[in-house]
């Protein structure tokens, strides 16, 4: 029997990795939208907010784009 | 040429009937979250679903060449045994469905296999090393990565957002959960609708219909897409309450973190050549994500129920293929419309019990699991 405990470990790593990466910065988007309300609600401007909650979400969009291209053999 | 003939006509049927039933147990993993936060409604979830797993099973190139990942010998494999593969993996399926239990199609189709080779073929046929490295191991360690996974992030998020208003953070992982959801049935599509188009091209090498290095013709990918998400359409709406509502009572952000673990793990492991449980991740997933908000909210005994499934599928399923092989290798032309018949009639009445105690789209978020169960075993003692 050839137990692939290299690749298992592995496979906990990556995926625990991404999935925390992911809701991170999913979680900090969220919370960056929600302290741009509350800056506009006080009258001030909340360019700086949106601008984070925008990169936020392009890194969980890009990883949604790598998952993409991890289930579909053409692109490979 | 005739026998063989009838036999393959049984298996392709059989084939396609495991993949409809595999499409509508499986609905739950990708969508039971995302329904119960609200992220979709019910019908449009599944719709979602279906559709993406219709696309999933065109999208994959690669053909499922070995049905079994060398778990049984393929060289010994013929379509009788894998007609009573079939058999056992359908009926299983059918009943945890009717307790509204989330198992592993997988693992049922392999028990199916395991037991009809078994019998059929002798204990030489499976390689119990490979049902130990590729089934037992990654069966134990992918729900509790995923779980962990989702522990880890669920914190993280409830940590992030704790001073946000609540009802932009609902809504904003409300709307993550839609990618991450769809993210899951593509996955699926293209791992299981892919489980279904191998036997059947095995079935039709085995008879001499395809050559020996042939893919699936066209028309049996789009009977299996169609089949698998005709079924994921239909949707296991017992199924999905139990992962939705049943084990942990989910908010977006639990949803969202499950999904993603779900995701994250389902993608590395087959990208590194491990076969798992889409259905084990995904409950390993949504139980992590309630013990990262709050310990006390997991209903362990729902949980403890389902990993009884998980422990039971495989060997119980063999049990049902191998009774199965045991008479369409002994019983020629006989026993297979015997087994067919019986497995008919068997389905039927599961779903008349299921008629019972209807769970669909209008009452799917409503009543947590336990009742299904208590009241489909009091209709069935009745």
């Amino acid at each position: 029997m050839d137990v692939k405990w290299g690749s298992l470990g592995e496979v906990a790593v990556v995926s625990f990795g991404a999935t925390v990466g992911v809701v991170l910065f999913f979680a900090l988007g969220v919370r960056a939208l929600a302290g741009r309300d509350a800056a506009r609600t006080a009258g001030q401007d909340g360019t700086a907010l949106t601008a984070a909650a925008g990169a936020c979400f392009a890194v969980c969009a890009g990883a949604v784009l790598y998952g993409l291209y991890l289930i579909i053999p053409q692109f490979h | 040429m005739d026998h063989i003939t009838f036999l393959v006509a049984m298996v392709i049927v059989t084939a396609l009937a495991f993949d409809f039933t595999n499409g509508f147990h499986d609905t739950a993993n990708a969508m039971a979250t995302s329904i119960a936060t609200g992220a979709l409604r019910p019908k449009v979830a599944v719709g979602i679903s279906g559709v993406l797993n219709l696309a999933g099973a065109f999208l994959s190139t690669e053909v499922a060449r070995t049905i079994s990942g060398g778990i049984v010998d393929d060289s010994l494999v013929t379509p009788g045994m894998i007609f009573a593969g079939l058999v056992g993996a359908i009926l299983w399926n059918l009943m945890t469905w009717l307790l509204g239990l989330p198992s592993s199609s997988s693992h049922a189709l392999f028990g199916g296999l395991i037991g009809a080779v078994w019998v059929g073929a002798g204990r030489g046929g499976v390689h119990f090393d490979k049902v130990v490295e590729k089934i037992l191991i990654p069966a134990v360690a992918s729900p509790v990565v995923a779980g962990l996974a989702a522990l880890a992030a669920t914190y993280l998020a409830y940590r992030i957002t704790a001073r946000a208003p609540k009802d932009g953070v609902s809504k904003g992982f409300r709307t993550g959960q839609v990618a991450s959801a769809s993210l899951v049935s593509l996955a699926h599509g293209t791992n299981d609708a892919q489980k279904t188009m191998g036997v059947i091209t095995l079935a039709l090498i085995s008879c001499g219909a395809l050559g020996h290095d042939a893919g699936p013709p066209v028309w049996v990918v789009l009977t299996s897409g169609l089949a698998i998400a005709t079924g994921t359409y239909l949707g296991g709406w017992r199924i999905i309450r139990t992962m939705g509502k049943g084990i942990v009572d989910i908010e977006s952000p639990q949803g969202f973190a499950a999904e993603s673990a779900a995701t994250a793990v389902i993608l590395t492991s087959a990208n590194l050549g491990f076969a798992l449980s889409t259905t084990q991740v995904c409950s390993g997933g949504i139980l992590g994500a309630g013990v990262g908000r709050r310990l006390a909210e997991v209903r362990w005994s729902t949980a403890g129920r389902m990993a009884l499934a998980w422990l039971v599928t495989l060997p119980a399923a063999a049990a049902v293929g191998a009774v199965a092989a045991g008479a369409v290798v002994h019983g020629g032309t006989l026993g297979t419309v015997l087994i067919a018949v019986a497995a008919v009639v068997i389905a039927a009445v599961i779903v008349l019990l299921s008629r019972r105690n209807p769970v669909h789209a209008d009452n799917v978020n409503s009543a947590p699991t336990t009742s299904v169960r208590r009241s489909a075993t009091a209709h069935a003692g009745a």
